[in-house]
């Protein structure tokens, strides 16, 4: 199970990453996709809006359920990752790398909320016992 | 504690991921349930069903016990091996199972039941034989294993030497026993392959050499989406006891031509069918899922087993919808805030490898 040390998490399994250019990219880590199984359909939030910290925004849907995903931190979304949407099976082969949205964040020290890999480690095994 | 088939430890070994269905440890997939749906349409896959019973009905008076005990007429069955789709079901008309039925003899009789609802049929089944010369026989001593696709005949025949010149003759739904085998050539995907029934001890020694002979394993997930694509109905979804087989697509399983009296007959003829039983077919991007409502230009109806296709790439449905409604409407599915735009479509979707559906529209 891949956790990169980089990335900040929520509990809801959501990934979130501060790119150089200011902006945060938001994905689904591996251990959801795992949950999930094969990604068929992403809806993700319209650019433009604007999100509340844990605001529901998305979903992805697997062949098995659908799944929210909600903001990790409040911004403005400013893009959406059309490839993945596209051919969301590429959330299965790299949760990491496959982000459905970008946020322009309202306030940047909000990832500090989020957990970090040791603590999404936790939550991961927790939810495994 | 849930029950396991004779293949559970090599399920584990293989890295599925497991599922509790009806009580028992299956297999949901190894790994990806989409690859291995096309390995069942384009090659060959397996799938592990031992948690279905096999109940074999012995005895004199087992001809006249069918004839009452099932929807379908058992008298269509004449040649030793034949085997017939057929719903039991209750006074009421409700189908308290579907199953398949392998007729032997006159004296010999194998049903094969649902997993989730095995212990019910068998209760069933003895109160409907009170009084009759008729032994009700669950065959927990035996496995069972699908081998579906395309090239499953063939791969199964280098699996399981000697079996190609018992099995090469063998027509679609009917069965013959080789050695402690009965083979099927029946199944639950819309593609060519045997069903095959077997001792509990022989079941690892079978998978393994189908797997080496190119044989995909593929869980439950890949069972449904090919049931699915396949126009299959699935108990306890598109029908349970309060529903009618003439509510549920099956009127043609149901045999009320013949002057024979069954369980459920009256009600029946005293219902007619009261809903069209059709597909639907996605045009709007989204997954169709059980339980959405439909709205159609004669009201609504439901999703009775709804999911994505791999073959088609998109969502498609089972939908219980109003009486009158046709295929090649338009009908619109909540799914969740939005109103999502079908087209109703007759089902199957897909049978052996190839699409069956027409557009009545561009894509979306």
């Amino acid at each position: 199970m891949s956790i990169p040390a980089d990335l900040k998490y929520s509990k809801s399994h959501e990934w979130a990453r501060l790119e150089a250019d200011a902006t945060v990219s938001v994905g689904i880590t591996e251990h959801a996709q795992e949950l999930l199984g094969d990604m068929v359909f992403i809806e993700p939030p319209d650019v433009g809006r604007k999100l509340a910290a844990g605001e529901e925004c998305g979903v992805v849907e697997s062949v098995k359920a659908a799944s929210d995903i909600y903001a990790p931190i409040g911004g403005e979304v400013v893009a959406v990752n059309r490839e993945v949407i596209e051919a969301p099976a590429k959330i299965n082969d790299e949760p990491y790398a496959s982000w459905i949205f970008k946020l322009k964040p309202a306030n940047v020290a909000e990832l500090n909320n989020l957990l970090d890999a040791a603590a999404y480690q936790a939550v991961v095994d927790a939810e495994d016992h | 504690m849930l029950n396991k088939t004779p293949l559970n430890a090599i399920h584990h070994n293989s890295g599925a991921r497991m599922t509790d269905f009806g009580g028992w440890e299956m297999p949901l997939h190894y790994g990806s349930q989409i690859e291995e749906h096309h390995a069942v349409r384009r090659d060959a896959g397996m799938f592990d069903v031992s948690h279905m019973l096999g109940v074999d009905v012995l005895g004199a008076d087992a001809p006249v016990f069918l004839r009452r005990l099932l929807a379908n007429n058992i008298d269509k069955l004449k040649d030793p091996g034949k085997a017939l789709y057929s719903c039991m079901l209750n006074e009421a008309g409700g189908v308290v199972d579907d199953l398949i039925a392998y007729f032997f003899s006159p004296v010999r009789y194998r049903l094969v039941v649902n997993a989730s609802t095995a212990d019910k049929d068998l209760a069933w089944m003895e109160q409907q034989s009170a009084g009759s010369a008729i032994n009700i026989i669950p065959r927990r001593d035996l496995a069972m294993i699908a081998v579906q696709g395309p090239n499953a005949r063939a791969k199964t025949w280098r699996a399981l030497r000697g079996s190609e010149a018992a099995s090469e003759g063998l027509k679609p739904f009917s069965a013959t026993e080789f050695n402690e085998y009965l083979i099927a050539r029946t199944g639950y995907t819309g593609e060519d392959g045997f069903e095959i029934s077997l001792p509990d001890s022989a079941t690892a020694t079978l998978w393994t050499h189908l797997a080496e002979a190119g044989v995909r394993p593929a869980g439950l997930g890949a069972r449904d989406t090919l049931r699915l694509e396949a126009g299959m109905n699935l108990y306890g979804s598109d029908m349970d006891e309060s529903v009618s087989p003439l509510d549920a697509g099956l009127a043609w399983s149901v045999d009320l031509t013949s002057p024979r009296d069954f369980v459920g007959k009256p009600a029946l003829l005293r219902n007619g069918s009261r809903h069209e039983f059709l597909g639907l077919l996605m045009l709007d991007r989204g997954v169709l899922r059980n339980h959405q409502v439909v709205k159609t230009a004669l009201g609504t109806g439901e999703i009775t087993s709804g999911g994505f296709s791999p073959t088609l790439n998109r969502s498609i449905a089972f939908a219980r919808l109003p009486k009158g409604i046709h295929a090649s409407e338009q009908a619109e599915v909540a799914v969740r805030d939005k109103w999502l735009k079908t087209q109703i479509t007759p089902v199957p979707f897909v049978r052996h490898g190839k699409s069956l559906v027409r557009f009545e529209r561009n894509d979306p």
